[in-house]
C-alpha cells in the first residue's frame, strides 16, 4: 500500500456499521420469510421475531401442490426458455445484418428497433391486448412468448449490433473467400466470436423476462390459472393468503420463488452483475 | 457487399421485423389514434372524438394525484438511490483505485441481490415487512424497543414513502456495483496526487471521484428517472387496494391498467398512455440537457 496515512479506525468502523446495516435489510426479510414458512399462523404474528417451535415441511407441500407453485414454476421456465432463445436468435440475426451489411433502409430499420426503447410499454398496452386477442393468442403461452420476444428486441438489437460492429471484419471475409455462405459465416464464425456479448444479453433477457409481471397479468387471464407464470401466481397467493388464512404456505411459496433466483445468483454472480450493468455502461 | 447479399439480408431481417412491427410498432401507433376515440367495451367501435379525452384528463383529479406522485418519485428515487449508492461505493473503494475495504465483494453481492428478484416477489416480501400490526417484521423490531405499531402502508401520508423506500432498497445494489466498477477504474495516480496535496476524504469524493464518475452518474439518473414513471408492479402488489389507501400511492401505469382492463375505457386509457409518454420523454430530454458536461477521458 502506497498510501501515506493509514485509514482512520473510527471512520472505518462506522463505515462497516453502515454497510452491515444495509446488508441486514437485504438478508433479514428473506431469512424471516424462510423461517416463517415453518411456523404456524399464531407463531408468525404473535412472535414475529421468534424461531419456529418445530420444523414442519407441511406448508411447503401445500404451497407446491394446492397453491400450484410447482405448476407456476414450470410455466415460467417454459416461457422464459423459449422466449429468451427466440429473442437471442432473432435479435442476433437482425443485429448482425444491420451492423455488417450496407443496404437501403438499413439506418431506418435500425432506428425503428432502437426507438422501441423510448416508449413506455403502458402506452402500447391496450392495442397490444387486442392484437394478441385478434390473433387468437390470448391466454396462451405462444402469445406471451411472442410478445416477450418482440419487447426484448429493441435493447437486444441495439446492444448486439454495437457488439458485431466492434468485431474485426477480416475473419468473416476470409471465410467468405473460402466459399462459406453468409448463413454459415454467421452461425459458425460470427456467433462464436460474439459469445461474450451474447452471454451478457442472454442473462439480461432471462432475468427481465423471468421477472415480468405486467405482460402476464394482461395476456394470461384468470380463466387459465394453470398457465400462469410465477410472478402473477405468487402475487395471487399473497392476496388469497389473507382470507384463506394460510400464511405459512404463502411464505413457503415465497421462499420457493426466491431460492432458485438465489442459487442461480450465487453461481453466476459476476456474469449477472456484468450482464445487468452492461446496459448502463454502453 | 458480396453477391447473394440481398437475399440473405431479407431472410435474416424478415421474421424479427415482422414480429416487432406486429407487437410493438403497430400497438404504439394505434395507441396515439385510440387516444382520440371514445372506445369502450370490446364490442363497440371506436368513434373519433378529437381531444375530448385529454380535456377530460386535465380535469381528472385521480390523474393529477398520480402525476403528483410521479413528480415526487422523479425527485426522491434518483436522489436517495444515488446518494446511498455513491456513499456505499465510495466506502467499498475508499476513494482509491486500489483495494477495497474488507468484505467488499461480499457486500456488493448482498446489496445487488434484490435486483435479480422480481418486483412482484419484492412486493409480497415487503407486505410481511410492513404489516400494520405487531406481527410485521418492522413493527416487530420496533415493538421490541417499545414503539407502537405503525401503519406503514395504511396511513395515507406515509404509504407512498414506504413504497419509495422499497424501490430504493431494490435499486441501490445495482448502482453500488456500477459505481464501484467506475471508481476502481479511476487511475491511482490521480488519487495519490490528490492525497499528496492533502485532500481530505470528503474532498476526495466531491473533487475527484464524483467529477470523474459524472458520466455514469448521469446515465444512472436517467435510468432511475425513467423507473420513476413506472412503479406499476410494486404498487399493484404491495399497496393497500392497488394504489390505496384512497389513491395515496397510485401511479399512472396503474391507472392506465385499471381504466383499460377493469373499466374497459380503452380510448381514455390510451390518452393516459400518451400523457405518460410525453411526461417521461420530457424528463429524459430535460435531464440530458441539464446535466451535460465535458466528458473526461483518461488519456
Amino acid at each position: 500500500m502506497t498510501r501515506r496515512d493509514r485509514p482512520n479506525p473510527v471512520l472505518g468502523g462506522l463505515s462497516h456499521v453502515a454497510l452491515f446495516v444495509w446488508a441486514a435489510t437485504v438478508i433479514l426479510p428473506i431469512l424471516w420469510t424462510f423461517l416463517a414458512s415453518f411456523k404456524n399462523n399464531t407463531e408468525i404474528f404473535t412472535d414475529p421475531l421468534g424461531l419456529p417451535s418445530s420444523v414442519s415441511w407441511s406448508s411447503w407441500g401445500r404451497a407446491w401442490e394446492k397453491a400450484n407453485v410447482g405448476q407456476y414454476l414450470l410455466n415460467s421456465v417454459f416461457v422464459v426458455v423459449l422466449a429468451t432463445a427466440g429473442t437471442m436468435l432473432l435479435g442476433s440475426m437482425a443485429a448482425y445484418v444491420l451492423a455488417r451489411f450496407s443496404f437501403r433502409g438499413n439506418r431506418f430499420v435500425y432506428l425503428l428497433f432502437v426507438s422501441g426503447m423510448v416508449f413506455p410499454v403502458f402506452l402500447a398496452l391496450v392495442p397490444l391486448f387486442f392484437v394478441v386477442r385478434n390473433l387468437g393468442l390470448l391466454d396462451t403461452h405462444t402469445g406471451l412468448i411472442l410478445v416477450y420476444i418482440a419487447y426484448s428486441l429493441p435493447f437486444t438489437v441495439f446492444f448486439l449490433s454495437a457488439f458485431f460492429r466492434s468485431l474485426p471484419a477480416s475473419i468473416a471475409e476470409a471465410a467468405m473467400i473460402d466459399g462459406a455462405s453468409h448463413t454459415r459465416t454467421f452461425f459458425q464464425i460470427m456467433v462464436p466470436m460474439a459469445k461474450p456479448g451474447l452471454i451478457s444479453i442472454t442473462i439480461f433477457n432471462v432475468i427481465g423476462q423471468w421477472n415480468q409481471y405486467l405482460l402476464p397479468i394482461v395476456l394470461l387471464s384468470g380463466n387459465v390459472e394453470d398457465k400462469w407464470v410465477l410472478t402473477q401466481g405468487i402475487a395471487n397467493i399473497s392476496t388469497s393468503a389473507g382470507y384463506r388464512s394460510d400464511w405459512p404456505s404463502l411464505f413457503a411459496a415465497l421462499t420457493m420463488t426466491i431460492i432458485p433466483a438465489l442459487l442461480v445468483y450465487l453461481v453466476f454472480q459476476r456474469q449477472i452483475q456484468a450482464g445487468l450493468t452492461s446496459g448502463a455502461l454502453k | 457487399m458480396p453477391r447473394g447479399g440481398a437475399r440473405f439480408v431479407i431472410s435474416f431481417l424478415a421474421l424479427p421485423v415482422l414480429i416487432y412491427l406486429l407487437f410493438v410498432i403497430g400497438p404504439y401507433a394505434q395507441a396515439f389514434y385510440l387516444s382520440l376515440t371514445d372506445w369502450h367495451g370490446v364490442t363497440s367501435n371506436p368513434q373519433f372524438i378529437g381531444t375530448d379525452n385529454f380535456v377530460r384528463l386535465v380535469k381528472d383529479p385521480t390523474f393529477w394525484t398520480a402525476v403528483g406522485h410521479h413528480a415526487l418519485l422523479v425527485l426522491v428515487l434518483p436522489l436517495a438511490t444515488l446518494a446511498i449508492a455513491l456513499f456505499f461505493a465510495f466506502l467499498l473503494n475508499m476513494g482509491s483505485g486500489t483495494k477495497g475495504v474488507w468484505g467488499s465483494r461480499f457486500y456488493q453481492a448482498v446489496f445487488f441481490f434484490p435486483q435479480v428478484l422480481a418486483v412482484a416477489v419484492v412486493g409480497v416480501l415487503f407486505q410481511a415487512v410492513y404489516r400494520p400490526d405487531q406481527g410485521g417484521i418492522l413493527n416487530g423490531l420496533l415493538g421490541s424497543v417499545g414503539i407502537a405499531p405503525i401503519g406503514w402502508l395504511t396511513q395515507p401520508n406515509l404509504a407512498l414513502w414506504s413504497v419509495i423506500a422499497v424501490m430504493v432498497w431494490q435499486a441501490v445494489g445495482f448502482y453500488v456495483v456500477l459505481f464501484a466498477a467506475g471508481m476502481s477504474s479511476i487511475p491511482k495516480e490521480i488519487v495519490e496526487a490528490a492525497e499528496l496535496d492533502g485532500c481530505s476524504r470528503a474532498g476526495m469524493f466531491f473533487r475527484v471521484t464524483l467529477p470523474l464518475l459524472w458520466d455514469t452518474v448521469q446515465v444512472a439518473w436517467v435510468y432511475l428517472g425513467i423507473a420513476a414513471f413506472d412503479g406499476f408492479a410494486l404498487v399493484a402488489v404491495l399497496s393497500v387496494n392497488r394504489g390505496g389507501p384512497d389513491n395515496a400511492t397510485t401511479v399512472l401505469p396503474l391507472e392506465i391498467w385499471r381504466t383499460a382492463f377493469t373499466f374497459s375505457k380503452y380510448g381514455y386509457a390510451s390518452a393516459m398512455g400518451v400523457a405518460l409518454f410525453v411526461l417521461s420523454l420530457a424528463f429524459a430530454v430535460l435531464t440530458l440537457r441539464v446535466t451535460r458536461r465535458e466528458r473526461i477521458d483518461y488519456a
